[in-house]
């Protein structure tokens, strides 16, 4: 296994005379009373321009530099670097002319706690050059597996892994392609499904994007091991770029003889094509993805024990998981399920998006918990608000409020506290945020995405949307909450396929949480987030007003009106409740009830 | 192409190692613009734009402009990425055209880290 660490010490001349050998040898002996010999690795190297500072060290992969160091300083350095992983500012080297220095990367919240693993070329490597993926170990995973690995040997890699499918429900990626390797007939078809359509979500693209050969590496292990000699890539028409990237990608494979026949002259063969989607929520849901491939109305069937395209075997995998597979084989199983939970393993991608100071793509590892990633990595939420709730698993999924922030992220935890894993995407929002419209408008995007064949999804979905939409407008009477619940039951129970059975999650996990905002919309025409427009009002505390006119300068409607240093007032006639006064108004005057 | 083998792939990393790795290269910087959907959106374009330019008429011979996908941080867009030689990566964010002029004639010609632009230096943790 290649050495974590690299130190580079510089052994010219000045550094020599600096007394670079005598701290080679502290720093080696050091490593080694420590036990990090496996993991740290010195390396003597030329001039490094810096050496007037000498004896210099840089450290790899982090990139720091140590300047004019003492044998005194070494164990000090080995304990506190390498052991704990803290960087010894005091004895960096700050560039002359410079007060501070840029922070560190690794030091930076947003970037601390990520493992990259799914994303472990983003940023770095060229994704429309193969030499740069080959570069970082691409195609050798394949080149292990074709050439040295029988399909078993894959495939126990894979389930001894932990691997769990990313797309969201965690089915065990091993047990999966076993079961299709069993399968006797012929031919056999390997899918990946990049159909990513949850509002918020952007994993599949980014990595799709950033990486494709790691997504085509990946299926072409799966193929090997199941005995498919070609493949689809299963990506929707939005995604112009990640279609152009991967395209691309395929012919450099094919160029290259990754694809193809006789790949590494192991007699295996394996092609892959794109198969653009035309962007129908409904065809992520594996029946409905298949049919669509085979040319068909892109309808959920009743689900078979095991999908079939064309009634052959077929794996179909999320481009995450495909993404971790050539990791697994170079690395080994025992490696990788070392990451994350006794039941999850691995990391996890997320998209988080909303109410966040940093939005972002991050990958970590499983375990960690909500908060972490809503107050570390994402930074908080903007503007000094107050945390609400976060939204994991798109429409399928649920909403979970401030009291379950410290649920650590697997699959079990997730499904217990009534959302999902999903496929990634994690929604945060404010204290601004009204429930009953949050879950009105995934409702609506169900309602729109429905494919219309289960009348309890079709019809359902928009039943419910009438409920929410009359409590948003004040409308809402006694009983709506229990029909909500009675009607989402029996979506759930009625449809025919994930879509339909999850549609009502966001209305009865935000009723699990948010009951009361629910309730206070029936009762007292009232919305507690100050986001309905029809159920709030805007007016200026006269205490609070200076009468400096920026709300009235900004109005779109010309409703506000006062004079200089004088205090201003609305005209609920002319109101349109969009808020701007709100956020123009630098002393808090502007109320909300 | 004639068939490749598994030995032939570390022979094309060395080869491509040269130019994208500037510890063994030639190049003594390297510019890498992160141009996933976040950062196009954003504005990568005028950036990659920007630069361009600039490598025209400085015409530097050891300066490599290069692509990359999304770094991450999508919210901070548009992001470049400036490797130097036996440095750690320099990340800036929240760039435009001129941001980006000015970076190239500080940091990339200049070798002086643009502090106000400049996120953070160091590389992110992989496997």
């Amino acid at each position: 296994m290649p050495h974590i660490t690299n130190v580079m010490i510089c052994t010219c001349t000045n550094c020599i005379s600096n007394g670079a050998l005598d701290i080679r040898d502290t720093l080696e002996a050091e490593i080694k009373q420590q036990g990090l010999e496996e993991d740290v690795l010195v390396v003597p190297t030329g001039a490094s321009g810096l050496c007037v500072n000498g004896p210099i060290l840089m450290v790899q992969p982090e990139g720091i530099f140590y300047q004019k160091l003492t044998g005194g300083d070494i164990p000090n350095l080995v304990e506190e670097h390498f052991l704990k992983g803290r960087p010894v500012k005091s004895l960096m080297y700050v560039p002359p002319g410079e007060e501070s220095p840029i922070p560190e990367l690794r030091s930076i919240p947003f970037f601390k706690d990520q493992r990259l693993i799914a994303l472990r070329n983003r940023g770095l490597i060229d994704p429309d050059k193969i030499e740069e993926y080959i570069a970082r170990d691409g195609y050798k995973a394949l080149a292990k597996a074709v050439t040295s690995m029988s399909q078993e040997d894959v495939i126990k890699e894979m389930s001894d892994s932990g691997l769990r499918g990313r797309g969201g429900a965690g089915f065990p990626t091993g047990r999966k392609w076993d079961s299709r390797r069993k399968d006797p007939r012929t031919p056999k078809f390997v899918v990946c499904n990049a159909d990513e359509g949850d509002p918020g979500a952007f994993m599949d693209r980014s990595i799709v994007e950033a990486d494709p050969h790691s997504v085509i590496e990946g299926m072409a292990i799966g193929a090997y091991a199941v005995g498919a000699s070609s493949g689809y890539v299963y990506l929707r028409m939005e995604y112009p770029l990640a279609v152009k990237r991967i395209q691309l990608a395929i012919e450099q494979a094919r160029e290259f003889g990754l694809l193809g026949k006789d790949i590494f002259g192991s007699g295996f063969d394996f092609d892959l094509q794109v198969f653009k989607g035309a962007g129908a929520f409904v065809c992520g849901e594996t029946t409905a993805l298949v049919a669509s491939i085979e040319g068909k109305i892109p309808e959920p069937r009743q689900r078979p024990p095991r999908t079939t395209l064309w009634n052959k075997p077929v794996v179909i995998n999320n481009v995450e998981t495909w993404a971790n597979v050539p990791v697994i084989i170079n690395w080994g199983a025992k490696w990788f399920s070392e990451i994350g939970t006794e039941k999850s393993k691995g990391t996890k991608v997320f998209s988080l998006a909303g109410n966040i100071n940093n939005a972002g793509l991050v990958e970590v590892p499983m375990g960690i918990t909500l908060r972490e990633i809503v107050y570390n990595i994402g930074g908080g939420i903007p503007k000094g608000k107050k945390f609400k709730a976060v939204q994991t698993g798109g429409p399928s999924g649920g909403f979970l409020p401030a009291k379950l922030l410290d649920l650590s992220v697997d699959y079990e935890q997730l499904d217990q506290a009534g959302s999902m894993m999903g496929s990634g995407g994690m929604v945060v929002m404010d204290e601004n945020v009204c429930m009953v419209e949050m879950a009105k408008y995934f409702i609506e995007f169900t309602n729109d995405e429905s494919c219309g064949k289960c009348t309890s999804c079709r019809e359902g979905s928009l039943a419910l949307l009438e409920i929410l939409g009359r409590m948003c407008k004040g409308e809402g009477k006694e009983g709506d909450i229990e029909l909500l619940e009675e009607l989402g039951e029996a979506i759930r129970d009625a449809s025919q396929c994930g879509l339909g059975q999850s549609l009502p999650n966001p209305v009865l996990s935000s009723l699990e949480h948010f009951r009361e905002e629910y309730q206070a919309h029936i009762d007292d025409k009232k919305c507690p987030a100050g986001s309905c427009k029809a159920l709030i009002d805007f007016s200026i505390d006269k205490e609070k007003c200076i009468g400096c006119l920026l709300c009235a300068k900004n109005c779109p409607q010309g409703a506000i009106s006062g004079k200089a240093k004088e205090v201003h007032t609305i005209d609920q006639d002319k109101c349109i409740k969009c808020g701007v006064c709100l956020d123009a108004c630098k002393v808090d005057a502007v109320l909300v009830a | 192409m004639s068939k490749i083998k598994p030995e032939d792939l570390d022979k094309i990393g060395e080869k491509i190692k040269k130019t994208m790795l500037l510890r063994e290269g030639s190049c003594r910087v390297k510019i890498i613009v992160h141009m996933g959907t976040c950062g196009i959106a954003a504005g990568a374009r005028n950036v990659m734009k920007a630069l361009m330019d600039e490598m025209e008429m400085a015409d530097s011979k050891d300066i490599l402009l290069t692509i990359s996908s999304c770094a991450g941080l999508c919210s901070s867009e548009p992001m470049i990425t400036i490797e130097e030689k036996d440095k750690p990566a320099v990340k800036y964010v929240e760039l435009n055209a001129g941001k980006a002029k000015k970076i190239f004639i500080e940091h990339v010609l200049g070798g002086k880290i643009v502090n106000e632009y400049a996120l953070a230096a160091g590389s992110e943790r992989t496997l």
